[in-house]
């Protein structure tokens, strides 16, 4: 996995929606191409949840089961209570976490 | 037996390039990143072969050209990324990294006059060739292949610096053999489909080959992120796709030949704005 | 390999009948994976149709990225699927009190289907939209 790319606005109104967007990349293996010189299948190994919560909250959680394109993308929107932390989390099927965090200011 | 079949198909569908049937291309939609707009049209230079300039985002779906609207859904970005990176990594012999003697904002202006001639070396030099010269003669570190994926994303990096400057290159003076040599390139048949650039990307741009519209086949975008293969691209490597999908032998990547074209091609676009790096199909 | 107009003509005959047979198996396993997987996802439920939005390409212009979204405001649980991918599921999503109830994100469709999303709702009802998106193949692009 690379460094994600995230971008969360860095100040908000008291429950204001606000656009999140995400972007990481990783090849996303299907389990389901064989490599071409052996022939035999490449193993899955895709990224297979990623998470956001604020302030410990979980806003939402994707369990991707396949047909994700590579370098995953995913947009969601959130409301913003009070001034706090926002914390991704990404894993794939090999183990690795990738993990960042935004703060926001509500003023 | 594939290959044939797919090479009849193929030269069926080359046959049937018709007129737009279906889809949306624009040419007035407008590319504005993060509130800048970046041009996608210019006028052609006074006797050149094309009066209108269009860049390929506008030959491309309203949802492909969204993806290039934000620096944060181009996915070209996670590349520029490592780019960025690699920039500050040291690597080779003389314990240097590209950061140790530039800031990438130093190349702002580069790309949009490259390739040109290089008179210490006696030779045109796209991007590639000044990369690699300075990883084997400052860093003393190994040259990185044409298009791999390190090459692609350092050229991203560096072309970004110039995103929204008007693509000029210069095609006299030592270069004038080389111009000429790109564009007998340009326009000469070549494969088994016996087919030059010139009869997609000058006499049929905007038409239908099969489910695609052709465009102009220009580079300012370039390196490109292709859905096809969510990887950034490079000018060479998609030449060769060009010249593989005629049944032809393309030539090798940094080759003279393609080194010509490069020019040629660029030239053709003297006026329209570096865009990389892009989103295309 | 000298191939005559005729040996031409009786090859491509072959594959077509070669290819129909499977291609029926196929579409009839994927049809039952696609209703086990609703079925995993509703429990059996009821669906009802409509309250959510989803955003789809009519024409993909390439179908290893394809930009998907949907709205389903209140939804506590979303399963995004592919009607005819070789696993229909493409994503399960979780929402929390903080969320839209949407996302957006890009899935790989293996030719022309159905991009189907279905809701399980706060009071625990279900409800569904769908979606046709072809996928075309491409020129040189493609």
């Amino acid at each position: 996995m690379g460094k994600p790319r995230v971008k969360v606005p860095k100040s908000a109104k008291a429950g204001e929606v606000i656009t999140i967007k995400t972007l990481i990349k990783h090849k996303m293996e299907s389990g389901r191409r064989k490599d071409k010189k052996t022939g035999e299948l490449v193993p899955r190994n895709i990224i297979n949840m990623f998470s956001a919560s604020f302030n410990g909250e979980e806003v939402i959680k994707v369990d991707l089961h396949g047909s994700v394109s590579t370098n995953p993308y995913f947009q969601f929107q959130m409301k913003v209570p009070e001034s706090g932390e926002l914390a991704f989390k990404w894993a794939d099927d090999d183990g690795n976490v990738t993990e960042t965090t935004s703060k926001i200011t509500v003023g | 037996m594939k290959k044939l079949l797919s090479t009849v198909a193929l030269g069926i569908a080359a046959l049937t390039i018709g007129q737009a049937a279906s889809a949306d291309p624009s040419r007035t939609a407008k590319l504005v990143i993060d509130g800048t707009e970046i041009s996608t049209h210019a006028k052609g230079m006074a006797g050149g072969p094309l009066d209108e300039l269009y860049s390929g985002w506008l030959f491309r779906s309203d949802e492909t050209r969204a993806l290039q609207l934000d620096d944060f859904d181009n996915p070209a970005f996670v590349f520029v990324d490592d780019g960025e990176t690699l920039f500050n990594k040291v690597d080779g012999s003389e314990g240097k990294s590209c950061s140790s003697c530039h800031e990438a904002g130093d190349f702002k202006g580069l790309r949009p006059v490259l390739p040109r001639w290089n008179e210490a070396k006696g030779k045109i030099y796209s991007m590639e060739n000044y990369i690699n010269d300075c990883r084997t003669e400052r860093m003393g570190a190994d040259k990185w292949k044409w298009s791999k994926p390190k090459m692609t994303s350092m050229v991203a990096l560096i072309s970004l610096q110039s995103r929204g400057l008007p693509i000029n290159v210069a095609t006299d003076g030592p270069v004038a053999d080389i111009y000429e040599k790109g564009k007998e390139l340009y326009y000469t048949r070549v494969g088994q489909l016996d087919m030059a650039c010139s009869n997609c990307h000058e006499d049929n741009y905007g038409n239908m080959i099969r489910a695609d519209h052709l465009s102009q086949g220009q580079i300012n975008g370039f390196p490109t992120y292709r859905l096809k293969n969510a990887k950034l691209n490079s000018i060479h490597a998609r030449f060769k796709g060009c010249m593989k999908n005629i049944r032809a032998k393309p030539y090798g990547q940094g080759s003279d030949e393609f080194q010509a074209l490069e020019l040629y091609v660029a030239s053709r676009g003297n006026g329209l704005s570096v865009e990389a790096p892009s989103v295309r199909n | 390999m000298n191939i005559s107009r005729r040996n031409a003509l009786a090859l491509g005959g072959a594959a077509l009948t070669v290819t129909l047979v499977p291609v029926s198996f196929a579409q009839a396993a994927a049809d039952d994976a696609m209703a086990q997987a609703v079925a995993e996802f509703t429990g059996g439920a009821d669906i009802a149709e409509g309250g959510i939005e989803l955003t789809t390409p009519e024409i993909a212009e390439n179908g290893n990225t394809v930009p998907v979204g949907f709205s389903a405001p209140g939804a506590k649980r979303v399963v995004l699927l592919a009607s005819k991918n070789p696993g229909p599921v493409v994503s399960f999503f979780t929402f929390g009190a903080l969320s839209a109830g949407d996302a957006s994100t890009r899935i790989r469709l293996a030719g022309t289907q159905d991009v189907v999303v279905i809701a399980e709702m706060a009071d625990g009802s279900y409800t569904q939209v769908s979606k046709a998106v072809k996928v075309t193949i491409g020129g040189c692009g493609g």
